[in-house]
């Protein structure tokens, strides 16, 4: 497991160095998942190590949001201002686009099949 | 006595209080969070972070302070990103029985769920913050913070709106996709994986695995589409 612990803080490694060298507006860590999905489809096969070392890792990847999160009392005077906007962006939005998804989905998976 | 008065300042000074606050909160999060039959509006992250920042308010701790010790935490949020081509690629084989489906979905949604997310809010007047925080808010969180700091947002404030997105997808996905008639499990499980990146809640509301599969699928997917389209839209538009 530790290998593969290894292998994914190397790939994002790798990542974090391609975003600067390139200069991509894109987070490093994608760019390491990108490379690891590519690695994995290449490879036809997901090694059990690595299957272990990921899901103990996303197992609590709720309690990684936390530190960041609390941050947002920062923030109490935006959100207090602008509460009406972030509101209905998130209800509406979101709602709105579950339901786009839903019916491009819905008909394109019936005329494929 | 007077070190008692000075126990909290100094240990305040060192990582392990952030580190231990942070996990008696989550904990306690997590328990509250079961005791309320796992339903999304008690959710654990959000639970957390109010108790957190309670706590932080209560002993007039600032957040830099806290965060000192919470970063450690905070930077497995690197890693666990990277990991997650991990269930994506679990789910991979789903995408072959529907290819050009999906990836138009994928697509389009990504795209529906940026311009009508930042649209709203910028009819409604939110400032220039307030949409970069919101552009990213249907990825799944360590992707959208990461995001969210590119584009000049505020990671803090898009970790909270990412959370809030994944409630009300959760408690209303359903619904919706009740009232538009959309009965194909592969459909509602990708609109409301890539709408709020339900995974968990997803499968919980459905009766069908199918359904889970394709919440992750559309998670996944929808974090890879975002992060190469999100910061391309703002070079465009700004």
């Amino acid at each position: 497991m530790l290998p593969f612990f290894f292998l994914i803080c190397l790939l994002q490694l790798v990542g974090e160095a391609i975003v600067y060298v390139t200069d991509l507006p894109i987070p490093g860590p994608v760019v390491g998942m990108a490379l690891l999905l590519a690695g994995l489809l290449i490879n036809k096969g997901l090694p059990q190590g690595l299957d272990h070392a990921a899901s103990g890792l996303l197992k609590y990847l709720a309690l990684l949001f936390v530190p960041a999160g609390v941050g947002v009392t920062l923030h109490f005077n935006l959100i207090a201002r602008e509460w009406l906007p972030i509101t209905a962006s998130l209800i509406i939005a979101t709602l709105l686009t579950i339901a786009f998804c839903g019916l491009i989905m819905n008909f394109m998976d019936r005329r494929n099949g | 006595m007077d070190r008692l008065y000075t126990l909290w300042d100094h240990l305040a000074q060192t990582p392990l209080l952030g580190i231990c606050l942070t996990l008696a909160c989550f904990v306690l999060g997590d328990w509250i969070n079961k005791k309320c039959k796992q339903s999304p509006l008690a959710n654990p992250v959000l639970i957390s972070i109010v108790l957190v920042s309670t706590v932080l308010m209560i002993t007039k701790t600032d957040y830099q302070a806290y965060f000192n010790g919470a970063k450690y935490i905070h930077f497995l949020l690197g890693p666990a990103t990277v990991a997650l081509a991990v269930p994506l690629y679990k789910n991979i084989h789903h995408v072959k029985a529907a290819l050009l489906p999906i990836i138009v979905t994928v697509i389009a949604g990504c795209l529906f769920a940026i311009f009508s997310g930042v649209g709203i809010a910028a009819l409604l007047g939110g400032s220039r913050e307030t949409l970069l925080s919101l552009a990213p808010k249907s990825v799944t969180a360590p992707v959208a913070m990461g995001l969210s700091e590119i584009i000049g947002g505020t990671p803090s404030l898009t970790a909270v709106l990412v959370i809030l997105c994944g409630i009300i997808g959760a408690v209303f996905g359903g619904m919706v996709l009740n009232l538009v008639g959309v009965k194909n499990k592969k459909a509602r499980g990708l609109a409301i994986g890539i709408a709020s990146h339900g995974i968990g809640t997803a499968r919980k509301l459905s009766v069908h695995e199918t359904t889970g599969a394709f919440a992750g699928l559309g998670m996944g997917l929808n974090a890879l589409a975002t992060a190469v389209l999100l910061p391309l839209l703002y070079l465009f538009f700004t």
